[in-house]
């Protein structure tokens, strides 16, 4: 039982051993947050697929080091994000803002959703207008 | 017969993404947001000597290649037999941006492989590498006289992709936009 108990005590230890980045950066818990969320919402260009949070790779932790070094200097999320934009492209970004080349990216959902509901409501109207014997006519052959 | 066009015409439309998708080549390249502006600008010191430093008015007046390497960079081993290539043949000026190396292996490796480069900087910290958007070295960009980016390229460099891409712009390029 003892020697379970070590094992499980041992293997904990090793995970957090696998843990990136999780010294706290700002004593302020409100900077902290902000750089947390920031973080796991760019993506890693390196590794794609995984946020710089997520990643250890070297370009994960200098953009990790970039964030936090603006947040100190008091720049907004936009500012940051415009930061990264420029360099990496829209695609550095999980989220992508709704601006000029992804606004379609965005609307797109929603337009299919319109399309769908009027492809719906075009099949119901005519199905409605069909003479009900005939269907069942059609039906039973 | 008419109820099928539809389907069919989606259908044919995915078909026509997916070719391009699969045509599209090596998907970790993601299309450079610098073409068709300013090179970033950066001062740092060479690599050979502390001392001195270049930068993106070193390289103006003229195509230049900007090369990101690292020792620990495997396809830039690929790619370096090329770009001595290039450096004998006085191509084009070659500058290097060391990126996230150490100062002793990357000269050592110069010393080794030899020096196609007019002169590379030292990107000790990858300060340099993030203003021009790198994310996997070996990268090279093509910068025109007016010091504008014309072309980027992700991974190893060779012949067929110096004179497709590469040349090409230089030759039609003349005094680039």
């Amino acid at each position: 039982m003892k020697r379970l108990f070590a094992l499980v005590a041992a293997t904990l230890l090793v995970s957090s051993a696998f843990a990136i980045d999780e010294g706290k950066r700002f004593d302020d818990p409100e900077l902290q947050a902000r750089y947390e969320k920031l973080i796991s919402e760019v993506r890693c260009l390196q590794c794609q697929n995984q946020s710089i949070k997520d990643s250890n790779v070297t370009l994960a932790a200098d953009l990790r080091r970039e964030i936090a070094r603006m947040i100190d200097e008091g720049q907004t999320d936009e500012q940051i994000a415009e930061f990264l934009v420029v360099r990496y492209g829209e695609f550095a970004l999980y989220r992508p803002r709704t601006t000029g080349k992804t606004l379609l990216l965005w609307i797109f959902p929603f337009l299919l959703v319109l399309l769908g509901g009027y492809a719906l409501a075009r099949v119901v109207k005519h199905r409605m207008s069909l003479p009900i014997d005939d269907d069942i006519t059609q039906e039973g052959q | 017969m008419n109820r099928f066009v539809w389907p069919l015409v989606a259908v044919a439309a995915l078909l026509v993404f997916l070719v391009m998708g699969l045509k599209h080549g090596d998907p970790r390249a993601l299309p450079s947001p610098f073409i068709g502006k300013p090179a970033p600008q950066f001062e740092l010191p060479t690599l050979k000597n502390p001392e001195v430093t270049i930068g993106t008015a070193t390289m103006a007046g003229d195509y230049a290649l900007v090369n990101v390497w690292a020792t620990w960079c495997v396809m830039c081993r690929a790619e370096h037999p090329f770009l001595l290539e290039l450096a004998a043949q006085k191509a084009i000026p070659i500058y290097g941006i060391n990126w996230r190396d150490s100062r002793l292996e990357a000269m050592r490796w110069l010393d080794d492989l030899g020096d196609p480069y007019l002169a590379s900087a030292y990107d000790e910290d990858g300060r340099v590498g993030i203003d021009w958007g790198v994310y996997g070295a070996p990268e090279t960009f093509l910068v025109d006289p007016q010091g504008t980016v014309i072309y980027k390229h992700l991974g190893p460099l060779d012949r067929v992709i110096w004179q497709r891409e590469f040349e090409s712009r230089i030759n039609s390029g003349g005094p680039a936009k």
